[in-house]
């Protein structure tokens, strides 16, 4: 038998897919083979776990779908026992031809290269790929000024939404002549549909501590937090085990490998609150304080976490740092465009075929993302927009496909690259619902200390939900985009300033969709409850009865056999009764043209 | 998590007095201790507060304002099996909506209530859990259930409730 090694995507992801259990089966019937078979973090094609990774010496084969323990034996039957690669399972290799190949073959993996390749709960594994090389490099040789040069020199601008150059916020710490000084990773994460933070923390956890390190050096800390959502057990987990190791290791403590240097880093886990990934709210949040936001300036830079200088960067940003320093800062800014240097981490979801964890360099255009990467929509309807950067991000239509993905590109479009949130839609999607779905968050997460921020939101999402039930007027619109203006320039911090632009966004791109709501109060892609009804086509209709059986408000009739008929006046639009159909008999019908072709309950 | 509220006073007292000495030398602790405090008991008891303010020196109004302002602490024990629907971006789109009415349905949960009046069930809606390519997606007890849909999530909240099906 040739030397195999087996890897577990262990993710978050891959363990709700399953992963843990295909873990337990894949030691347990190899025990005593020799084989080494371990659980990494991500790899990434998320639309494929859990996922199962074989490398022999042949080449790498990667398999998807491995959810029971059927296919699991049948990898070690074939593959492990007698070196046939499983063809049916197989999703990616780099010796043989598979579908979803382009979705890893366009991908530029520089931050997510140990994600799925190393076992993040050891750190020998980090070692052996060179990590803390880049510390090593940074304590042996380089001052301060020098390593902030260095960054400089690579471009690397801040992964947590502004893309604020990195450099400039080290040396602005550095310059203050305030002792004691702070690093913060901020590992908040709390944009709805982003999760590459989640995933560096759980596949890479020494990445991120040795940019603190690093950080630290260059402004003179000697003291970090990460400042880490509780609702990311995993990551906590692995995050705790990696600093323990690294401090049994001397990366952390004091005198860090005999250079003279202390630095260490403590968790704080955050209490469900989104503002507190803005920075001032952060702070205080560490403090022991509600997490309000506070003016700037003074900037964290100057008077940070408890009034000292306190330089404050994203997980991805931070680390991005030690790549900086092991493959140097040339190699670094040879990736992305003139002004956004290197690679962006998108979670990429929503109706795309392949949806998953994604790492492209900056400049790539959307039509690339979402066609070669993500393989196109999942239902073959017409790819419509993608939402990019969470709720202050915007959407940016399919008209606008060929726009590259890079900081200015994105802001001159009215969207932000954000965290990395990147939502594919497609005719099946209602954008008025959209926007109102990310200012329903928003307005829940205003700290309320601004009144445009705390009572302007409510006042669009009255204005949203109006629309959105059919009692919409055309002066909305305009009202929308002027509260949308007041709040951002009326508001204190990022959120109230941010708050509206999904919804200027779509009312620019699609104001179309808002128009059909108001005027014609219709739903386009029939997806408010308020204006559209259900109705079974009798044609199709086989008189299975599962809907009946299925509805919760008994507004199904019909005999057996015979075709059903829905009682709209009882309907509460749960939908249940759709996905029940196994004959598609059942749709959705919204506007008045639509709703003639029903027989019966056209009371409307 | 749940299930300790059982607890009597004397003994409440003693594991307060133990949490924040466990925290005593660390800045701004607030935060750090309620959520130890909800970690051992499963909610944060008021009638702890007092003693809590005297024993930190942080007065009451500060502990009240922390546990309003952060959305994680609860002043009420979750029901016997604990289930968080995402209601993020990808699965809203994926239909998490009909998921959460589905299950507030099935388990007899009130408009604007969260635990079902046996006691046995809480459905909270959550932010992304950070799986949404498996979108909807919820998370029950410790387990994640993914690619759901309204029959599928209640049929899973089932197979896996404590104590057996409801
Ligand atoms: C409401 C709000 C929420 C934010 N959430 C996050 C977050 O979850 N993670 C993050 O890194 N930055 C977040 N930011 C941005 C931070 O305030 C800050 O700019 C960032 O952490 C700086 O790091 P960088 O320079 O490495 O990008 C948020 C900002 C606002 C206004
Ligand atoms: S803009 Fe909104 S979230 Fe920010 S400080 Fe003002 S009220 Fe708070
Ligand atoms: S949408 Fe729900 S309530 Fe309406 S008919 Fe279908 S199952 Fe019944
Ligand atoms: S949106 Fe539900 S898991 Fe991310």
């Amino acid at each position: 038998m040739s030397k195999i090694e087996i890897k577990v995507g262990s993710a978050s992801c891959g363990i709700a897919a399953g992963a843990n259990k295909m873990h337990e089966y894949l030691e347990e019937k190899l025990k005593g083979d020799s084989i080494d078979i371990s659980k990494t973090g991500c790899i990434g094609m998320c639309f494929n776990e859990p996922l199962v990774e074989i490398k022999d010496d042949k080449g790498l084969y990667l398999y998807g779908g491995i959810d029971s323990e059927d296919k699991a034996q049948r990898l070690i039957d074939e593959h492990v026992e007698q070196n046939k690669p499983v063809e049916d399972f197989l999703v990616y290799s780099d010796v043989v031809e598979t579908e979803d190949k382009d979705y890893i073959d366009k991908q530029e993996r520089i931050l997510l290269r140990n994600s799925g390749n190393i076992d993040p709960e050891s750190i020998e594994s980090y070692e052996k790929v060179g990590g803390y090389d880049g510390l090593k490099n940074v304590l042996e040789k380089m001052s301060a000024d020098d390593v902030i040069g260095e960054v400089k020199e690579a471009g690397l601008r801040g992964r947590g939404g502004a893309g604020f150059p990195t450099h400039m916020k080290w040396n602005f710490t550095k310059i203050e002549d305030n002792y004691p000084k702070y690093v913060v990773c901020n590992a908040d994460e709390g944009d709805p549909g982003a999760f590459m933070d989640r995933s560096v923390l759980e596949g890479d956890p020494h990445s991120l501590l040795e940019g603190m390190i690093i950080a630290g050096y260059a402004i003179g800390a000697n003291e970090g937090y990460i400042y880490i959502r509780a609702e990311y057990p995993l990551a906590v987990k692995r995050l705790n085990i990696a600093i323990d190791d690294a401090r049994k290791k001397g990366y952390l403590g004091k005198d860090i490998m005999g250079s003279g240097f202390d630095f260490d880093i403590y968790i704080r886990e955050g209490a469900g609150a989104f503002v507190c990934g803005e920075e001032t709210a952060l702070l205080a949040s560490i403090e022991g304080k509600r997490g309000s936001p506070i003016f700037k300036p003074p900037f964290p830079a100057q008077k940070g976490l408890w009034k000292q200088p306190t330089c404050i960067n994203n997980v991805e940003t931070l680390a991005n740092v030690p790549r900086i320093f092991t493959d140097g800062a040339e190699a670094y800014s040879k990736l992305g465009t003139e002004n956004s240097k290197g690679t962006k981490v998108f979670a990429l979801a929503g109706k795309v075929k392949r949806g998953g964890l994604i790492e492209v360099p900056m400049g790539v255009t959307i039509k690339d993302i979402v066609y070669d990467i993500g393989g196109g929509i999942a239902s073959g309807k017409e790819f419509k927009a993608v939402q990019i950067g969470g709720p202050s991000g915007g959407c940016i239509p399919a008209s606008l496909q060929d726009t590259p993905v890079d900081y200015d590109s994105l802001t001159s479009l009215g969207a932000i690259m954000g965290s990395g949130g990147l939502l594919v839609t497609d005719e099946d999607t209602c954008m008025v619902d959209v926007a109102k779905f990310f200012l329903d968050f928003t307005a829940e997460e205003s700290c309320g200390k601004c009144t445009f921020c705390r009572i302007g939101t409510h006042q669009m999402l009255e204005i949203l939900d109006r629309i959105t039930e059919g009692e919409g007027k055309e002066e909305d619109l305009d009202e929308l985009e002027k509260l949308g203006g007041q709040i951002s320039a009326g508001s204190l911090c990022g959120l109230g300033q941010t708050v509206p632009n999904p919804v200027l966004t779509t009312l620019k791109y699609f104001r179309n969709e808002y128009e059909a709501h108001v005027n014609e109060k219709r739903c386009p892609a029939k997806k408010c409850k308020e204006l559209i009804l259900y109705f079974i086509d009798e044609e199709k209709c086989t008189g299975c009865t599962r809907c009946k059986k299925v509805c919760p408000s008994d507004a199904i009739e019909g005999d057996k056999k015979e075709a059903h008929v829905i009682d709209t006046e009882k309907c509460i639009k749960c939908g249940l009764c759709i996905s029940s159909c196994k004959f598609d008999a059942i749709e959705a019908l919204s506007g008045e043209k639509e709703l003639q072709k029903m027989n019966k309950g056209g009371e409307r | 998590m749940s299930g300790k509220t059982m607890i009597k006073p004397a003994e409440m007292a003693k594991k307060l007095e133990e949490i924040v000495k466990d925290h005593g030398k660390m800045r701004g602790a607030a935060i750090p201790i309620l959520q130890s405090i909800q970690e051992e008991f499963g909610f944060v008891p008021k009638q702890l507060i007092p003693r809590l303010s005297a024993l930190t020196g942080i007065s009451q109004s500060d502990i009240y304002s922390i546990l309003t302002f952060y959305s994680q602490f609860r002043f009420e024990p979750l029901g016997e099996n604990y289930i968080q629907v995402c209601h993020g971006t990808a699965c809203h789109l994926a239909g998490a909506e009909e998921i959460t009415n589905a299950l507030k349905r099935e388990f007899g949960i009130e408009e604007g209530e969260t635990t079902s009046p046996d006691k046995k069930y809480t459905v909270e809606k959550v932010a992304c859990i950070g799986c949404c390519s498996l979108a909807p997606v919820m998370n029950m007890n410790e387990e994640t259930l993914g690619r759901l849909g309204p029959e599928k999530a209640v049929k899973g909240a089932k197979e896996n409730a404590k104590g057996g099906e409801s």
